[in-house]
């Protein structure tokens, strides 16, 4: 075979590779949360997170807008800590918002939905949600409803 | 040109714990034509290597042309090299390019020279191992004895000084022999090219060189024009030249006593010998 | 006893002695003079080694990924989230399906046909009338390898992750009825490129590393017979068979638990 043609033959191999690269970049990966406007960080305080995790997204009315980027136990009040990095474009979350941990579908995601309130002031960066919802745990759960029985 | 002189001095050589050679010394005078001749698996093949730098000894020294070659840089080997030229049992040719390619790659190696000029050296070395015309084939279509004779024509690329031809008789039909034997004459007569032979054919080797060594077991145990050691006496020399199939490398390989060995045969079996 | 400890300190030091002879291999091929002038070698080998695996490498990739849509889908339907089929397989394939099968693969085609060519090269005393006239053949004949090996792998195991989960969507969506939408939407949402992706390719990479060096030692240490060449063929793929698998166990204890 002539050098030209393996020449071609083997960038276009190459080409692939770059190619699928980019499809498992965009379609499969979703590459887009914080990359282009930054992020700021938003914290929270909650009694049992859960099984929510770092990475876990969080979202309001249901379109997410960043991630748990860090998780950690207050020594004092024994609270988790969760360290939140929402998009730079979401600009007017006010501090009365309510930050709960919900359970996505069935097999139990955890993640943070973020519901806005009515003060006019914003939440900057390095500002707390004070109203939090805890995780729903199964146990307590039944607890409850066994509890209620009687 | 200087003078190509190879000398072979006190070389020890081992490996795998077989001592190879065990103190070999000779002498190679410029522009001759010398045959190494031995049993096989004496190592002729190895001190080959050991000339060309390949191999290093573990004792001796091994000076070609005033350069002890085991002790070359690298670089100085590369240069070296250029003035040596192997010819190869099996010929050796890359399988993956063709003829052409074959005999212009040490040209391409060594030298910066333009294209055309390759490709006219690569030409003329074709033509006087008369293959000029199969230029564009690939190894794998040639026969043996062509295959032997680009090799050739690879070896003598450079113009080197000294080329050493590692078995170029055998497995070739007579036509083919004698074709490489007259360009081996040729060769050395035309352009003085200093030319060892490794061989185990001694009438054909013998019939061109100037000189001859026998090697077996590692030592030197005959030197000698031709003619004259066709008359040397001792026993092992005798044998060699003779082809004599017992002497001192005897026949049988070591076995127990034949009579017991039957007997004890037959009678474990339920003996048909009473 | 005595016989056997030293049987076994043999053995160590043999082991030792091969590890050391492929490593010089490795840093002789690898770290010496310039490469641009032997870059049309490392293409031509690119092409030996990667190009004509595509064929295999894009056939598995997509039945593996239309296997694991089937298997998949009858797991998570029982507990009605057949819609984390597309995050489930594209995970199981980019970061361990992919890079492993593929690495896999690429040691039985690619690995064994080096270590035979350089084989046949050895036992045709080609290295050695190359070394004669001054080529190294590690430079010539054993770097390029090295390099098309280490460059051709990550590019397969892309190759068989997108294939696969093109075939898991052809069978999940189209096939057994999954919505096109969350099946999608579920996998960009679930895989991240820095966590998985990214570490998948750093697996295929190793694994190419791995996979070429001992395809090209067995070729350039085997003995020079016909009987050689097989047995070391032979070896290559067991060998680069167990050390992916083996490596791969280790790579994914670093990455996915530290």
């Amino acid at each position: 075979m002539q050098m030209r043609t393996i020449e071609i033959v083997v960038g276009a191999f190459m080409l692939a590779g770059i190619i699928s690269l980019a499809i498992l970049a965009v379609r499969v990966s979703g590459f887009n949360v914080g990359t282009s406007t930054g992020t700021y960080a938003v914290y929270a305080k909650f009694e049992n997170i859960g099984g929510l995790v770092v990475r876990s997204k969080v979202t309001i009315a249901g379109v997410t807008v960043g991630q748990v980027s860090e998780i950690k136990l207050d020594n004092e009040t024994f609270m988790a800590v969760v360290k939140m990095d929402i998009d730079g474009s979401v600009t007017d979350l006010s501090t009365d918002s309510t930050a709960a941990i919900l359970t996505e579908g069935l097999l139990g995601g955890k993640y943070i939905g973020i519901s806005i309130g009515a003060d006019e002031r914003i939440l900057g960066d390095g500002d707390q949600i004070y109203d939090t919802q805890s995780a729903v745990v199964l146990e307590e759960l039944i607890g409850q409803f066994l509890m209620k029985q009687f | 040109m200087e003078t190509q002189q190879i000398t072979i001095e006190d070389v020890i050589f081992s490996r795998s714990r077989r001592r190879i050679f065990d103190g070999v010394s000779l002498t190679i005078p410029a522009g001759k034509i010398v045959g190494i001749l031995g049993p096989s698996g004496t190592g002729k093949t190895t001190l080959l290597r050991l000339i060309g730098g390949q191999l290093k000894p573990d004792s001796g020294s091994v000076i070609v042309n005033g350069d002890s070659i085991p002790d070359l840089s690298r670089s100085r080997l590369f240069e070296v090299r250029k003035s040596m030229g192997m010819l190869f049992q099996s010929g050796a040719l890359f399988t993956d390019i063709n003829v052409f390619e074959n005999v212009a790659f040490p040209l391409r190696v060594h030298t910066d020279l333009p294209e055309d000029m390759i490709r006219d050296l690569v030409l003329i070395k074709l033509q006087s191992v008369g293959l000029r015309g199969a230029s564009q084939l690939y190894p794998a279509e040639l026969s043996g004895g062509m295959t032997r004779r680009v090799a050739l024509a690879r070896a003598i690329a450079l113009d080197p000084q000294l080329i050493m031809y590692d078995e170029p008789f055998s497995g070739l039909d007579p036509i083919a022999m004698g074709v490489v034997v007259e360009l081996i004459k040729t060769l050395n007569e035309v352009y003085g090219m200093t030319s060892i032979i490794v061989s185990h054919d001694i009438r054909e080797t013998a019939s061109i060189a100037d000189h001859l060594f026998i090697i077996s077991d590692g030592k030197v145990i005959g030197s000698g024009p031709p003619d004259e050691l066709l008359k040397e006496t001792a026993p092992r020399v005798q044998q060699f030249i003779k082809g004599l199939p017992d002497g001192p490398v005897p026949f049988h390989y070591p076995a127990a006593d034949y009579e017991e060995e039957l007997l004890r045969g037959q009678t474990a079996r339920g003996g048909l010998i009473r | 006893m005595l016989s056997r400890l030293r049987s076994l300190g043999q053995y160590s030091l043999s082991v030792l002695e091969v590890l050391g002879r492929a490593g010089s291999v490795w840093w002789q091929a690898i770290w010496r003079r310039p490469r641009l002038e032997n870059l049309p070698l490392v293409i031509k080998q690119i092409y030996q080694l990667g190009v004509l695996s595509v064929v295999i490498i894009v056939l598995s990739g997509f039945s593996i990924g239309a296997v694991l849509a089937l298997q998949g889908y009858n797991q998570l339907v029982q507990y009605g989230s057949e819609s984390a089929l597309g995050l489930g397989v594209a995970l199981v394939l980019v970061m361990e399906i992919g890079p492993v099968v593929s690495a896999l693969l690429f040691a039985g085609r690619a690995g064994s046909a080096v270590t035979a060519e350089i084989g046949l090269m050895k036992t045709t005393e080609q290295l050695s009338s190359m070394e004669m006239i001054g080529v190294d053949p590690l430079q010539r004949i054993v770097a390029p390898r090295l390099w098309a090996g280490f460059i051709s792998m990550p590019i397969l195991a892309l190759m068989f992750s997108v294939v696969g989960i093109w075939g898991a969507s052809l069978v999940g969506v189209n096939w057994l009825g999954v919505y096109e939408g969350a099946f999608w939407a579920t996998m960009q949402e679930g895989v991240d490129f820095k966590s998985h992706v990214l570490k998948g390719i750093i697996k295929s990479v190793a694994f190419g590393l791995v996979v070429t060096w001992i395809a090209v030692y067995q070729g350039y240490d085997t003995e020079p017979t016909s009987e050689g060449i097989a047995a070391a063929t032979t070896r290559t793929v067991v060998y680069s068979s167990v050390a992916v698998l083996v490596l791969d166990f280790f790579l994914t204890l670093v990455m996915f638990r530290f």
